[in-house]
């Protein structure tokens, strides 16, 4: 492969190309229309995967396994885990707020890639070395990125150490809340809630049904409507509730048909019973 | 074909990332576009290493990997401490720093 | 003696001090003992001329130079004094004349409350004026000068609660700035041309300066003189300044200050020499304030402002002599000296006479006063004989001379000169023989004043009543002893002295005077002497009503530079307004307005900041390829 990689590509690998590109870019589009965030992460994480290989056809083995390990499997998913700390399901307006954005984003963008595809076109990039020699100098590609690394670029490494390092720190500090005051007791907090009155026993547990056994649907009050409490505050505030009342009561009315068609009520009795739902 | 071919993809992908952080209004969202367009240099450095066969294009490509998964780390927290404050991870709803 | 110089001044300048800082228990004694320090410095004027005629008349001038004022590289003053004939001159008739107006203020200030204050001023004004007459360079001399006029203003404004004096003050203040201008300007040109300004070095080397920088510096100094003296054009100042109490008016405005202007071009006299096309200015200005002054008294019924008048016509006379040259110089200073006690006198007797009439002013409101105030009619009638000229009084010999000597001028010059002065004198007999009708002789006219009192004339007290002898004594003897005591020599290492060449005799000149002395007396006795003097002034024709008004010389002013003045600031104003500010206010509207277009690029939005770094990232990339391209 890094033979015929020294003028041309093999036609192999223009073949990977043009069905993994179009994959990849049909990935980064979805990223940015996906109403969805955790839809955009995982079309921009397929983009990632094919990006790796692209890597590995490059003749970057390493860089291709890191981005695959690194990238797609550690960042990605710290992505994923915040979209799940903010609201998995939270779907975006897509109305745009700003005036003229739109366009405007349209116009640059338009711009910006055209005059890069002018400049890249306009470049003389016919020359093509391959990194066979460039590999198998210090015994593989891995190797000689080592070798580079800890010669060559062993200060910019140090230093991306050291960023790291005050990076985590960083998000450490960002992230983490000093306790300005003493933790309440179990007792205390008892004390606090009778004084206030608003809810001596624990809340209402969430409606438990045959069909239903899931903590966003919430209970229903003896009048069929559903109670608010019963679900945790959470997915309250994320917009997250099933109201699954309406199906509620229908279920209950058939519920109550049958039975009556079980203990032998007279039809036009059920008859008037649907005339009066209705 | 022509390895050029990679570097008008990664351009490709570059401008879609930057039209993505222009029209998305969730902060992750704009945060994996940023990404994006990082993953697109990256291709091109690791074309360029491959035409002027030499690794330094790669070696480039990994710090760029190592400054992105800082930038994420940073940037997720603050995304974070910003939606625990003012309960949206909206971009357009933090704007103060205005006239 | 030379270190008996400061004396004169620190006296009254003492004096100056201890009374205005003194406070209210000096109300008591305060005007002892200005009177105390200004005859102190007469005293001591009387000790040097005593030591200076002793010796001869080439080293008479004294010098004492007490400390160096401002030092300077290239620019060097001294507080120094040079005391030469013709300052002593001057400083005998300060002192003397304000000793004796010191003495009469006593009496005549004696009910106002604020006369510690008034005696502060008057010795202000004596420490002032002698430095003036005393500095051995221009800039100390303009240092007095100023000094002066401040004195001058302070005093005029004494009666400050009164709006009139007020505006008078300053009206003889602003008038006075324009003359003052004049004497900074000659200084500052004299520091170009000679590189100094004390009076040996400048009027050493005034030979060697180009006569077009000569007469530059003339003119300027006559500016200045005619600020100070009141000569036409700025003479507007002088009429109004009686406003002052009548001891300030014989004082500052009839003896000393106004002389001042002689005193300067007399003391200028090598560089007026030098500079024919100057003299001639300050003769032709002299010329017309003679008869200025002479036809502004000829109609004014305020007995002060018609002795106003003729103060300005007899520093007409000063002035034109001293822009003879040296054929007058001499002739000025001894004019200027018998005026100084004749028109002190007249002053006085004035003040006399408004004392005594519950300080009635008009003069057809008088009538009949010389049995009521007999002293007070004897010496205003020999101070009236002086200034007339009448034959044998001190009048009759300065001003014979300056007629005599504007004769000598020569060619038509000569004569008109000579013509004019001849005609001052008639109308000056004329105008003061009114004033001396109208006061003391006809029927009794007089009004009761504001508040009903009908007045009583007395005769005033003995306090003011010695000055006003002492002060006749000199109108009448002052003349005959500088005629005959050889005032011409004292003067002429000064000066300098020509005889020049009249065209005519001077028996002649003389007695073409007295002719015309004669006849000036004998047409207002026809007026005013044989016919009643109606108590309301009749309209009169058109020249006695423009006479009245100081032949239009406030109109004029008005018209002239306080209507020009404010067509020019509301001119001014306009293109302040509309060019300047709207330059101004254009620039802040447009970078306003384009600011406020611009904040809105500053929505607060990071995506919309996100879109110009893209936009402008996009510029930088086609600029690049442009560039290649090229």
């Amino acid at each position: 492969m890094s033979a015929l990689a020294a003028y041309a590509t093999s036609t192999g690998e223009a073949f990977q190309f043009w069905i993994l590109g179009t994959v990849a870019v049909i990935g980064a589009l979805c990223t940015i229309l996906m109403r969805k965030a955790v839809h955009s992460a995982l079309c921009l994480a397929g983009t990632m995967i094919i990006l790796a290989v692209f890597y590995l056809a490059n003749g970057a083995y390493f860089l291709g396994i890191v981005q695959i390990v690194v990238y797609t499997g550690a960042i990605m998913m710290l992505f994923l885990f915040v979209v799940m700390l903010v609201g998995v399901t939270a779907a975006d307006s897509v109305k745009e707020t700003i005036k003229g954005q739109r366009w405007w984003a349209a116009a640059c963008g338009l711009g910006f890639g055209v005059l890069l595809f002018a400049g890249i076109g306009n470049a003389s990039l016919d020359e093509f070395t391959g990194l066979g020699a460039a590999n198998t100098a210090h015994g593989g590609n891995v190797e000689g990125l080592a070798t580079l690394i800890f010669t060559k670029y062993v200060f910019a490494f140090e230093i991306t150490g050291a960023l790291l390092i005050t990076a985590s720190v960083g998000a450490m500090v960002l992230t983490h809340r000093e306790r300005t005051e003493r933790a309440r007791t179990q007792r205390e907090l008892a004390e606090r809630r009778v004084r206030e009155g608003k809810h001596l026993p624990p809340l209402p547990a969430p409606g438990v049904y045959a069909r239903h056994n899931a903590v966003d649907v919430p209970g229903l009050l003896p009048d069929g409507t559903p109670s608010e409490l019963t679900v945790i505050s959470t997915l309250r505030e994320r917009g997250q509730v099933r109201d699954v009342s309406a199906e509620a009561l229908a279920d209950l009315k058939a519920l109550e048909q049958r039975s009556a068609e079980r203990l032998g009520r007279g039809r036009d009795e059920a008859r008037e019973g649907k005339e009066a739902t209705r | 074909m022509n390895p050029v071919n990679y570097l008008y993809l990664a351009a490709l992908l570059f401008t879609i990332g930057a039209v993505g952080v222009l029209i998305r209004r969730n902060a992750i969202v704009v945060f994996m576009c940023v990404e994006l367009m990082l993953n697109a240099c990256n291709l091109a450095f690791v074309t360029f290493s491959r035409m002027h066969g030499n690794l330094d294009g790669q070696i480039i490509a990994f710090f760029t990997m190592v400054v992105a998964a800082a930038e994420v780390v940073v940037g997720l927290a603050i995304i974070v401490s910003v939606f625990r404050s003012r309960h949206s991870a909206s971009v357009d709803d933090a704007s103060l720093m205005k006239l | 003696m030379d270190n008996l110089i400061a004396l004169l001044i620190a006296a009254p300048l003492l004096g100056a001090a201890v009374l205005l800082c003194g406070g209210r228990r000096l109300d008591k004694t305060g005007h002892w003992l200005g009177t105390l320090l200004a005859a102190v410095s007469f005293a001591t004027a009387v000790a040097l001329f005593a030591d200076m005629l002793g010796k001869g008349a080439d080293d008479r001038a004294m010098h004492q130079r007490l400390f160096s004022w401002i030092p300077v590289e290239g620019f060097q003053a001294d507080i120094a004094f040079q005391l030469d004939q013709l300052s002593m001159t001057f400083v005998l008739l300060i002192t003397g004349v304000g000793t004796l107006i010191h003495v009469y203020s006593i009496g005549y200030m004696e009910h106002d409350e604020r006369r510690r204050r008034f005696f502060g001023y008057l010795n202000l004004f004596v420490a002032a004026m002698l430095l003036l007459v005393l500095a051995d360079n221009y800039l100390l001399l303009y240092f007095g000068w100023e000094g002066v006029g401040l004195a001058s203003y302070l005093l005029i404004g004494f009666w400050q609660h009164k709006p009139s004096a007020a505006t008078a003050a300053k009206k003889a203040f602003l008038v006075n700035r324009v003359g003052d201008i004049g004497l900074s300007i000659a200084i500052m040109l004299m520091f170009t041309t000679f590189g100094t300004f004390a009076f040996g070095p400048v009027l050493a080397s005034a030979e060697n300066a180009t006569e077009g920088k000569l007469t530059a510096i003339g003119l300027m100094l006559l500016l200045a003189a005619c600020g100070k003296s009141a000569q036409v054009p700025l003479q507007s100042w002088l009429g109004d300044a009686m406003e002052g109490p009548t001891p300030v008016s014989a004082l500052i405005h009839a003896a000393t200050m106004v002389t001042a202007g002689v005193y300067l071009i007399v003391r200028s006299a090598d560089i007026f020499n030098a500079a024919p096309d100057a003299q001639l200015v300050v003769t032709i200005v002299g010329a017309v304030t003679l008869l200025f002054g002479a036809i502004v008294g000829c109609a004014k019924d305020d007995i002060k402002k018609a002795l106003a008048g003729s103060t300005m016509s007899q520093i007409g006379y000063m002035i034109l002599a001293a822009g003879l040259g040296p054929v007058g110089y001499v002739f000025a200073i001894m004019h200027l000296v018998t005026h100084g006690f004749f028109k002190a006198g007249l002053f006085l007797g004035a003040g006399s006479v408004m004392h005594g009439m519950n300080d009635e002013v008009d003069m057809r409101k008088y009538g009949g006063l010389r049995k009521y105030m007999p002293v007070t009619f004897i010496t205003f009638g020999l101070g009236y004989l002086a200034i007339i000229g009448f034959p044998g009084l001190s009048g009759f010999f300065s001003k014979d001379k300056i007629i005599e000597a504007a004769f000598a001028k020569g060619g038509t010059e000569g004569w008109i000169l000579g013509a004019v002065t001849l005609l001052g004198a008639a109308v000056t007999a004329y105008y003061m023989t009114r004033v001396m009708l109208m006061t003391f002789f006809g029927e009794k006219r007089w009004q009761p004043d504001a508040d009903g009192r009908p007045p009583h004339p007395h005769e005033s007290p003995k306090s003011m009543l010695v000055p006003m002898i002492l002060l006749a004594v000199g109108s009448v003897g002052g003349g005959a002893v500088f005629e005959f005591s050889g005032f011409t020599e004292w003067l002429e290492p000064v000066t300098g002295f020509d005889h020049g060449h009249a065209p005519i005799s001077a028996a002649a000149v003389t007695a073409a005077t007295v002719a015309v002395m004669v006849i000036g007396v004998g047409l207002a006795y026809l007026q005013y002497g044989r016919k009643p003097v109606p108590v309301v002034a009749p309209r009169g024709s058109l020249l006695t009503r423009a006479a009245r008004r100081d032949l239009l010389q406030d109109d004029l002013n008005h018209a002239v530079f306080v209507t020009g003045g404010t067509h020019l600031t509301r001119s001014l104003v306009y293109v302040d307004h509309t060019l300047v500010d709207g330059v101004v206010n254009g620039t802040a509207a447009s970078v306003g307005g384009l600011s406020g277009r611009l904040r809105k690029l500053q929505n607060g939005y990071v995506r919309s900041y996100a879109v110009s770094m893209l936009g402008g990232t996009a510029v930088l990339i086609a600029a690049t390829l442009l560039m290649r391209a090229v």
